[in-house]
């Protein structure tokens, strides 16, 4: 394995306070926590990331790769530097969810799974976000939820963003 | 946006007071003194799971198993591990109601495992909590701090030789890791597949040891029935379906939100809560119980009071309690087109009938919305639908038949109009 360090010492210290919820001899169950912390530091998960996250937890890369590939927040592709997904669920769609979608799609110049070409924005399609209340929502970059996402309330997210 | 109206869960939390959620205002109204109570009164396992099966709390996370029976099964005295754990993954289209609680009222969830913790002889507990709303998991681990720097939480509570662990656990998107068995194999670190039941989780749950599951919702009203007495608990409620239940309402309706109201509430109090319907329209169909339960026509709904037992009856199920709305602008093509289209991205995989059969269901759906239905297609789907159901490891595959179903017992001719003249009765979602 190489021998640079993509994990911070921060994003090690993290991934340390994860692991000692779990008894000492499964450490595996910290898998899915270390992977969003590297991803939080690296946008997304190549395979010398998971590498490195199988290492530092001491469990096989196979059971990395598995995790990183069917939870559907990871990234196993590059993405903006903004990844808005936007959920467009029946309960949302009622409340202009879906709409949300198309005018993302219209005003950023691209569909669902595509990324603009100065690498601002990711757009993605979302399953029900467990805030159907608040629709239209959408979540930025998996960790920030955005309410009541009218097309106004959109232009002025978007505009904050870099 | 959450109601208040008259529950337990929420009962003197102060929606606009942005500190409402923290330790100090939670044991002003009354929090933490269901566990003193237990702890400096000696209040024993056995008369803890007497008064849960007495308030007739059903779990609240959509199957509706009756909580004191469940904690009655837990191997007491087993000698090893046991594990509690709470079911945060809301992913179930509609329901929302769980993430109002661990931001807006996380102690009492809290108090509440800690109970069953005691109630079960279990030392250890995880939340594992839904991936997309990281700032609640956040809120969770500040609460988890107060409470152990508060004495309620970590080792030798309130000075007793009962010590009692918890920790929040991360989900990152997956519908099926709310799925019990699912949900173990996440937190065991491994992809969300659903294991064969039995063994149950009882007596093979995590790390393969016992373990017992309930919801966010069901383990927040724990402290109220020992506080107040099971028998109250019940008493706001009906018969077979105690307590007050939060109600996770969307679609079309003036006042999208939670609404906490006892169990029995008639449908058409519930709408008029919810301000009525959007813009005036009249109310064409419900799903009562979050996206896999049948549909119900407002007729019916109308007739239906909000309870497990009202809702079976009408052919439905209440589920999680996700209230979703639609007027008559809705086409209901359209509505199921989207709902399969979610069973079929969100199967696992394991099972030949529901990774198969989800993408029929879809497949199907999508070509009659899109003016390419045949006349046999209606049949088609209820025959595929019924090599699903019962066929598989877990109740994802009937979850995507219900709707299904539910939709062609009372919305038939709408699809064979689709299918007839390549075009909708209603303008859209
Ligand atoms: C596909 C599927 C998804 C589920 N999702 C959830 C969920 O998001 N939250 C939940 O509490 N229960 C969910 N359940 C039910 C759980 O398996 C389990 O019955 C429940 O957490 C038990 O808690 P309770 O007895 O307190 O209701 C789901 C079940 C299935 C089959
Ligand atoms: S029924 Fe579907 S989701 Fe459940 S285990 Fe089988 S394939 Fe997976
Ligand atoms: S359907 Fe969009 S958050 Fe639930």
């Amino acid at each position: 394995m190489a021998a640079t360090r993509l994990l911070s010492d921060d994003a090690r210290k993290e991934i340390d306070r994860e692991l000692a919820k779990y008894p000492a001899e499964q450490r595996r169950s910290a898998t899915m926590s270390a992977l969003r912390i590297a991803q939080v530091e690296h946008r997304w998960l190549t395979n010398e990331l998971i590498e490195e996250v199988a290492e530092y937890i001491g469990i096989a890369p196979v059971a990395v790769y598995e995790v990183a590939t069917f939870y559907n927040m990871f990234d196993r592709e590059p993405v903006g530097r903004h990844k808005i997904t936007v959920c467009t669920n029946l309960p949302c769609a009622l409340s202009g969810g879906a709409d949300a979608g198309k005018y993302l799609q219209q005003k950023l110049g691209i569909g669902y799974g595509e990324t603009t070409a100065d690498g601002r924005f990711t757009l993605k399609e979302g399953e029900c976000m467990g805030a159907c209340g608040y629709a239209p929502v959408l979540l930025m970059n998996n960790h920030s939820m955005c309410k009541h996402m009218t097309p106004e309330a959109i232009d002025k997210k978007l505009a904050e963003l870099e | 946006m959450t109601v208040y109206v008259k529950g337990v869960v929420f009962e003197g939390v102060d929606f606009d007071d942005p500190n409402s959620w923290k330790i100090d205002a939670y044991i002003k109204r009354g929090g933490y003194a269901a566990l003193k109570k237990i702890l400096q009164e000696g209040i024993t396992q056995d008369a803890i799971i007497a008064e849960m099966k007495a308030s007739a709390l059903r779990g609240r996370g959509g199957a509706g198993f009756p909580t004191g029976l469940k904690w009655s099964f837990m191997p007491r005295s087993f000698p090893g591990q046991k594990y509690l754990v709470c079911n945060t993954d809301e992913g179930e289209p509609g329901t929302f109601k769980d993430l109002d609680i661990i931001v807006n009222n996380p102690h009492a969830l809290i108090e509440g495992m800690i109970i069953g913790g005691f109630a079960m002889g279990i030392s250890v507990g995880y939340n594992y909590i839904h991936g997309e709303v990281f700032e609640a998991y956040q809120r969770f681990e500040a609460a988890l701090e107060e409470a152990r720097a508060a004495g309620f939480l970590g080792e030798r509570i309130l000075g007793t030789d009962f010590s009692f662990q918890l920790h929040g656990h991360h989900g990152y998107g997956a519908y099926i890791c709310g799925e019990e068995t699912a949900l173990l194999e996440s937190l065991e670190g491994k992809k969300g597949q659903p294991r064969f039941k039995p063994p149950f989780p009882a007596s093979f749950g995590l790390y393969g040891k016992p373990t017992t599951i309930n919801n966010t919702e069901t383990f927040a009203s724990v402290p109220y029935i020992i506080r107040e007495g099971g028998q109250k608990f019940l008493e706001l409620g009906k018969p077979n379906n105690g307590g007050t239940k939060l109600f996770s309402v969307s679609g079309h309706v003036n006042r999208p939100g939670n609404y906490e109201i006892p169990l029995g509430t008639p449908f058409s109090e519930l709408l008029e809560m919810c301000g009525g319907m959007r813009g005036g329209k009249k109310l064409k169909a419900v799903i009562p119980g979050g996206s896999s339960a049948p549909v119900l026509p407002a007729d019916i709904m109308m007739q239906c009071t909000m309870d497990y037992d009202s809702i079976a009856k009408a052919g439905s199920m209440l589920g999680s309690g996700a209230v979703i709305v639609m007027d008559e602008t809705t086409c209901m093509v359209k509505a199921l087109e989207r709902l399969s289209y979610f069973y079929f991205e969100e199967s696992c995989g394991q099972c030949t009938p529901c990774r198969e059969g989800t993408g029929w269901l879809y497949r199907v759906v999508h070509r009659i919305e899109h003016g390419q239905g045949r006349a046999e297609d209606l049949d088609l789907l209820l025959s595929v639908g019924a090599n699903i159901a019962g066929r598989t490891i877990c109740a994802l595959g009937d979850a995507a038949v219900m709707p299904v179903q539910g939709m062609l017992k009372h919305f038939r001719a709408e699809f064979e109009h689709h299918i007839e003249h390549k075009n909708c009765v209603a303008p859209g979602y």
